[in-house]
């Protein structure tokens, strides 16, 4: 080893130049294993699916604006066996309603605030030159594309369409349903391990790629945000993956974990043995789908957070609260699932230590949005694009998280539990709470990947239609939720007369809906524009502090020029003596 | 480009990227197979009557079974002992060992399932039968995947041995790792399932 020529003949130098070779267009694009391609693949993956998801929903608002109404020109197109002479079935109001659930969870918000942001920029802030399994991190990309063209493909399957038994799959229901709920289990194992291995792959490269220097008090709270919400997927998805097993088997196999003895359907009596219990789909549903909620609201803060600091130019106010704060949400997150099932006749000694978690949950949540409202004050804002959709976020999410505790209260939750008030409650949450905070992202993070900004004015036109729209669509849910309206109903309620007084919102809520899709084609024309045409950047457009702005715009192979090192915490912004107002991570 | 730590490892956490991935595979197998165990104490504790494991299934064949699979685990120890002390030939032979055992143990399984089949008894026969289908069913899926992976590194993967057997050393360290596990389901599944 002394002799220094045997050094220079060492066969993996040799191989590491031949490494740097030109791939070709399916390596390079495709079948890539460079986090970079991978993120924006999920992210694109994610904006397609949102935009199928939110289409659906625009078709079930016709049905519920106008119930039974013929549908012009469209309902035609769909067919006599979804919309005979234009006309909503209610089977295919309940395609939708499921559909409409699962995909803007799993194949939506999921892949573009974890797989695309996290894929994207986590490396980058950390300064890793890739993530720590490349191969891994293709496949799990692939397994989210097979579950997505299995969601897709069980709407035109021959026999009976998509799944029908609503986002949640409640048993027996969703175990005697028709075939399309087989297709969504088998869709649902693709996207479980797709998650799985996301996670496994975020959580080592955080832990072992981290630059020299960053220490986890260093880190971005964006980086925080990621490494607890892969903790939440990798431990909470398994009891779900459990559950389909199971549900595949009660479908496929004959088998009764989840039917009853003694179940009467449409008069006749099932011959299965029975014995089975419905409600331990429920448990390990929740123990999944709550976690998941933090999962779909966790890389939102972080997001808002990092933009938040960008441009208020201070630092964060209560960083170490916030990052302590998260870390306990992620452990609460694991006990208070059976707030879901408040009304499935539990005693009163689980109701009571479910809403008890439930209402210390609520604190650490708290503690993060008051850190970022505090973070406001005295800063010299800078209101740009990001920053309206990442300061719209707080109060969306305010209303959201607040309207939340009464539905963790056992007793306020019976009248209140799925009515609308409850569908208004979490999309307030996840619409303009997570998808705000989502596009402040990709406004945000856009330079980096591209090398260009995405148009100013469109932007604001797109923020602010936005803004007006969502709360048009869901705010008159709350009115027709405490007026007692179930979620469920394919007519809106037409038949029962306590619902008929907030009749007359859901035409409201349907006109902001379609007025809200209108306000994203800026949008969407912005993205694709900016490509070529957007102004063109450097690597710090933003003036910020953190690792990812010291890669070129877009950051090659690799990554960056040199090898990044960590100095100092993440958010110097404003530093009392400093030349200028931001003293970056990354620089002596 | 390479990836840091993959070979070596990183100073500060002393693990290698593959070791911690190993472990939080693992973990997220708990968290599958302990849900799984969790439905089998509910749906139990929930019926009405519920035979005894030996009443229904056949004891002898399971103990040889779970005999079978440790032995599998002290040749997969081995078979990495072998690796750590330069001795690739010996590698092969133990790592081949823990194949052929793996076999055995599907080989045994399959007999069971198919006199199960042939007494009529089905996973839609009552809900013992449909936790023991679907448990070991899975964990025999397990077994088939830990086989494939050490068929791996026992045959074309081998060749990273010649380039690079520090690396090769660790892989299959993490392949024992997974292989143990599965193992220790099935200490698990057996009393569970055939005893109680």
């Amino acid at each position: 080893m002394s002799d220094p020529g045997a050094i220079a003949a060492h066969p993996s130098h040799v191989a590491h130049e031949v490494h740097h070779e030109e791939l070709g267009f399916w390596r390079k694009y495709v079948f890539s294993t460079d986090h970079k391609v991978i993120g924006i693949q999920y992210a694109v993956t994610g904006l397609l699916f949102l935009l199928f998801g939110f289409s659906l929903m625009m078709l079930m608002r016709w049905q519920l604006a106008y119930p039974g109404v013929p549908l012009p020109l469209l309902g035609q197109l769909l067919g006599d066996a979804r919309m005979p002479g234009g006309t909503m079935l209610p089977e295919f109001y309940n395609e939708l309603g499921a559909m409409h659930g699962t995909i803007m969870v799993f194949l939506g918000v999921v892949p573009l605030a974890v797989g695309g942001f996290g894929n994207f920029v986590l490396p980058l802030q950390i300064g890793a030159p890739d993530m720590a399994f490349p191969k891994i991190n293709m496949v799990s990309y692939w397994c989210l594309f097979l579950g997505g063209i299995t969601m897709l493909g069980s709407f035109v399957i021959p026999a009976g369409g998509a799944a029908q038994s609503g986002w949640t799959s409640y048993v027996p229901l969703s175990d005697i349903a028709g075939s399309g709920q087989t297709w969504w289990l088998i869709g649902m194992i693709f996207l479980i391990t797709s998650s799985l291995l996301g996670a496994l792959n975020f959580i080592t490269t955080t832990i072992q790629l981290r630059a020299k220097g960053l220490t986890f008090m260093r880190f971005p709270f964006f980086c925080w945000a990621q490494f607890v919400t892969a903790f939440l997927l990798l431990l909470a998805f398994p009891p779900l993956e459990a559950a389909g097993v199971m549900q595949l088997m009660d479908r496929v196999a004959g088998t009764s974990f989840f039917l009853p003895s003694g179940l009467v359907v449409s008069g006749q009596a099932l011959t299965n043995a029975g014995g089975g219990n419905p409600l331990l789909w429920q448990h390990l549903f929740w123990f999944l789908a709550h976690p998941e909620v933090y999962v779909l609201i966790l890389p939102g803060m972080g997001i808002v957070a990092e933009i938040i600091a960008n441009n208020t130019r201070k630092p964060l106010w209560g960083y170490r609260s916030m990052v302590y704060s998260l870390i306990f949400l992620g452990f609460m997150s694991f006990i208070v699932w059976a707030h879901h099932m408040f009304m499935t006749g539990m005693g009163t000694t689980m109701a009571a230590f479910f809403q008890t978690t439930t209402m210390i949950i609520s604190i650490p949540s708290v503690v993060i949005l008051t850190a970022l409202i505090m973070s406001l004050w005295g800063g010299s804002i800078r209101f740009n694009t990001p920053m309206l959709f990442a300061v719209a976020f707080l109060p969306m999410f305010g209303i959201g998280g607040l309207t939340g505790l009464p539905l963790g209260l056992n007793i306020a939750d019976i009248p209140l539990h799925d009515t609308y008030y409850v569908i208004a409650h979490f999309h307030y949450v996840v619409a303009p709470g997570t998808i705000f905070a989502l596009m402040a992202g990709i406004y945000y993070w856009y330079p980096k990947a591209t090398g260009r900004m995405m148009n100013e004015t469109l932007g604001k036109i797109h923020f602010a239609g936005s803004l007006v729209c969502m709360n048009v669509v869901f705010m008159p849910m709350f009115i027709i939720g405490l007026a007692g309206v179930s979620r469920r109903l394919f007519d809106a309620g037409t038949a029962y007369n306590f619902a008929q007084p907030t009749m007359h919102w859901n035409a409201v809520s349907s006109w902001g809906a379609w007025t809200l899709a209108l306000f994203q084609l800026p949008f969407i024309f912005n993205f694709f524009w900016s490509i070529w045409k957007g102004e063109k950047v450097g690597e710090n457009p933003w003036d910020a502090t953190t690792i990812e702005w010291s890669a070129p715009s877009p950051p090659p192979h690799g990554n960056f020029l040199g090898t990044p090192e960590a100095y100092r915490g993440p958010y110097e912004y404003s530093v009392p003596g400093a030349a200028r107002d931001f003293v970056p991570q990354y620089e002596a | 480009m390479d990836i840091p730590y993959t070979v070596e490892v990183r100073r500060d956490t002393g693990l290698t990227n593959g070791k911690i991935g190993i472990w939080l595979f693992l973990a997220s197998e708990v968290m599958l197979f302990g849900a799984l165990f969790a439905s089998y104490i509910l749906i139990r504790t929930g019926a009405p009557s519920w035979p005894r494991g030996d009443t229904m299934l056949n004891v002898p064949l399971a103990t040889v079974n779970t005999i079978v699979l440790i032995s599998s685990s002290v040749t997969m120890v081995m078979a990495w002992a072998s690796l750590m002390r330069g001795r690739f030939e010996t590698f092969r032979l133990y790592m081949g060992g823990t194949i052929l055992f793996g076999l055995a143990f599907l080989v045994i399984k399959y007999f069971e399932y198919s006199a199960h089949f042939h007494e009529g008894a089905f996973p839609s026969t009552n809900n013992f039968l449909a936790i023991y289908y679907t448990l070991t069913g899975l964990h025999g899926l397990h077994v088939l995947g830990g086989m494939a992976v050490n068929a791996y590194f026992w045959g074309p993967g081998a060749k990273l041995w010649k380039t690079n057997p520090v690396w090769f050393t660790n892989r299959v360290e993490h392949a024992g790792l997974f292989w143990h596990f599965v193992d220790l389901v099935w200490i698990f599944l057996f009393p569970t399932l055939y005893l109680l």
